[in-house]
């Protein structure tokens, strides 16, 4: 009994050897170590300040010299022009004319593929088709512009001869076309994470399949699959080059899809094309159009975000 | 006892049909829907290569300078311009991302700061690409004054693909077992050292996937490099990395002008002239061919490594 106590007393009492104990050139250099690993971590936080900072620097500039509400309510844009007036809206309409055109097309072709490939294909065709949408994902727009101006566009106009050379219909429906993967593996994800057990329910019931699929998957999923949607909708929204190549130049306040108009994207990169002089109302008015289009998307990120984070914690 | 009648047992069994019906009708229209996007992606391959191949067979094509003729212009700065714009954006995107994930996933604490990356992350791969080339005309091309040279496109292209490179090697590194870290921090491993020799060891191969996929976009890349201003008429090459003097390394080529292929692409297509067009196609097809092989082997890779890890 003696002999234990002294035993423990002796382990209690502080004798860590020196190898052993805190060292302080090995602490310093994991804090060394942590400190530039956070950095780097923070270097995201300062590309959206940067990208911010810049919008509204240069924006700044631009509404030093036209006001708000002329930028927000004037039907013309026409910054390079003799006379210059800088109503914002018809490069809007341009852009959301392309996105509602590309909506039409991926909406219901993506949602039918993610129901598809999550309640009805087998796990080969499955394992077969991921990959071939994510290598559609991966082809790079430029190749869908050229796509869109020298192949869609003839083979509409075949079928609508009026149909002008640049129009937002072609370019809308090759956008539709790039984003049909987004939203197709963005809803399965969502109805992939719908539990099994109200599968097995609806089928103990004596649903078919597709009943299953329509009247409890879909609506159970639904939240993710609007996030899908939005998503897409923000792609739509800030895609470049297919609108750059296929849709025009020429801004135009119409929400007609077989006009040519020019999207707030394809707006930039006219300008930014040109050689505009560093600091004229020019240059900085790309930096304003910039501004809106980041707008718009941050919105719509923020609204995909908040949705998708709803369902994921309903289960 | 009115429900058993034959009558009524005929007409469930023919509901039964009808619903069975829906569903064959049903899986047919998925399998059509899938069809979509493989149908497009072979369309538009063998479109560009008819289009291009009179290009793409001859030689010169890939030695010879852009033209004003358009029998005779190459792609030969496009695929140097691209060659070296790509080792900027690899070196600038990929410690800087590796490291972010590794700070991400081993030692940021639970707090608002971490939680402030994160947001800023997710929303960076939000962000459309031409704001990048917005940030990089204010600020690489004007504020640091860096022109428009190899090291803005390279650097433009890198902050791109940082959130995929970020997200690639989370993913990675979330999969490796919690026992593996504890086993080392068990004998005696500092923090540092179980990332070191084990966490980023273990993640080589997502890492990877990650990175050649965010490559493959960097090369198909357009609106940011054209946003910067690079869309000249470029008949040169820029001074070569490596020299055949001491020190053997030569960095003028960062600040020279340069084109990419993408961009030697849309130069070509955005001309009237329809001989400009051949040479766009096969621009293309170089292009396409490329990212689908990249990508194609990421995708692979990735799948292999699904199968293959058991912890």
């Amino acid at each position: 009994m003696n002999t234990v106590t002294q035993v423990l007393n002796n382990s209690l009492t502080p004798q860590i050897s020196d190898r052993l104990s805190k060292n302080f050139t090995r602490h310093l250099k994991e804090r060394v170590i942590e400190f530039i690993l956070m950095l780097a971590a923070f270097s995201a936080v300062l590309t959206t300040a940067a990208i911010m900072g810049i919008l509204l620097y240069e924006s700044y500039g631009f509404f030093e010299h036209v006001s708000v509400t002329a930028f927000l309510t004037d039907t013309v844009w026409t910054p390079l022009f003799e006379n210059p007036r800088y109503g914002i809206l018809p490069l809007v309409s341009g852009t959301l004319t392309v996105t509602g055109v590309a909506l039409v097309i991926a909406v219901p072709i993506g949602t039918i593929s993610a129901i598809y490939l999550s309640e009805f294909a087998s796990h080969r065709v499955r394992e077969t088709v991921k990959p071939i949408l994510e290598l559609l994902a991966g082809v790079p727009t430029i190749v869908f512009g050229f796509f869109a101006l020298l192949f869609i566009t003839p083979l509409l106009q075949k079928i609508m001869p009026d149909l002008p050379t640049f129009n937002m219909l072609s370019s809308g429906i090759v956008i539709g076309i790039m984003i049909i993967p987004y939203i197709a593996s963005l809803s399965e994800d969502a109805m992939r994470a719908v539990p099994m057990s109200m599968r097995e329910g609806s089928y103990a019931m004596g649903a078919t399949r597709f009943q299953t699929a329509i009247r409890v998957v879909t609506p159970a999923a639904v939240s993710g699959i609007v996030a899908a949607y939005i998503l897409g909708i923000s792609r739509a929204i800030g895609e470049t080059m297919v609108v750059a190549i296929a849709a025009g130049q020429q801004p135009n306040l119409t929400f007609n899809p077989m006009d040519a108009a020019a999207t707030i994207t394809a707006y930039i990169v006219q300008v930014a094309m040109g050689d505009l002089p560093h600091g004229s109302i020019g240059y900085q008015s790309i930096f304003a159009a910039g501004l809106v289009l980041m707008l718009m998307t941050l919105t719509l990120n923020i609204i995909g975000h908040i949705t998708r984070k709803k369902y994921s914690e309903r289960y | 006892m009115n429900n058993q009648s034959p009558e009524n047992l005929q007409e469930v069994r023919a509901m039964i049909q009808r619903h069975k019906l829906n569903d064959y009708i049903f899986s047919i229209i998925g399998l059509l829907c899938l069809m979509v996007g493989l149908i497009t992606l072979l369309t538009l391959f063998i479109d560009l290569i008819l289009q291009g191949y009179p290009k793409l067979l001859s030689l010169s094509f890939y030695t010879d300078f852009p033209s004003r003729r358009a029998s005779s212009a190459g792609l030969l700065s496009a695929l140097v311009g691209s060659s070296l714009v790509m080792l900027v954006t690899f070196l600038s995107a990929v410690p800087m991302g590796v490291m972010a994930a590794i700070y991400l996933e081993e030692y940021a604490p639970k707090n608002w700061f971490s939680d402030l990356i994160e947001i800023n992350v997710s929303n960076l791969a939000a962000v459309p690409s031409i704001i990048y080339g917005l940030l990089a005309l204010g600020l690489f091309v004007y504020i640091l004054d860096l022109g428009q040279s190899i090291v803005t496109a390279g650097l433009t292209l890198g902050l791109l693909i940082l959130p995929v490179v970020i997200v690639a090697t989370r993913e990675s590194i979330r999969s490796i077992p919690i026992a593996i870290r504890e086993a080392a921090y068990a004998v005696g491993a500092t923090k540092w050292q179980v990332v070191y020799d084990h966490v980023i060891k273990y993640s080589f191969g997502g890492i990877l996937t990650g990175v050649i996929i965010g490559m493959a976009r960097a090369i198909g890349e357009t609106a940011p490099i054209i946003t910067i201003g690079a869309l000249t008429f470029i008949a040169f090459l820029p001074p070569s990395p490596v020299t055949t003097s001491a020190p053997f390394l030569n960095f003028e080529w960062l600040s020279s002008g340069f084109t990419v292929l993408p961009i030697q692409m849309f130069s070509w297509l955005s001309r009237p002239s329809e001989a400009f067009h051949v040479n766009a196609a096969a621009a293309g097809v170089i292009i396409i061919l490329v990212t689908l092989i990249m990508n194609g082997f990421a995708i692979r890779m990735r799948y292999k490594m699904r199968k293959n890890i058991k912890w």
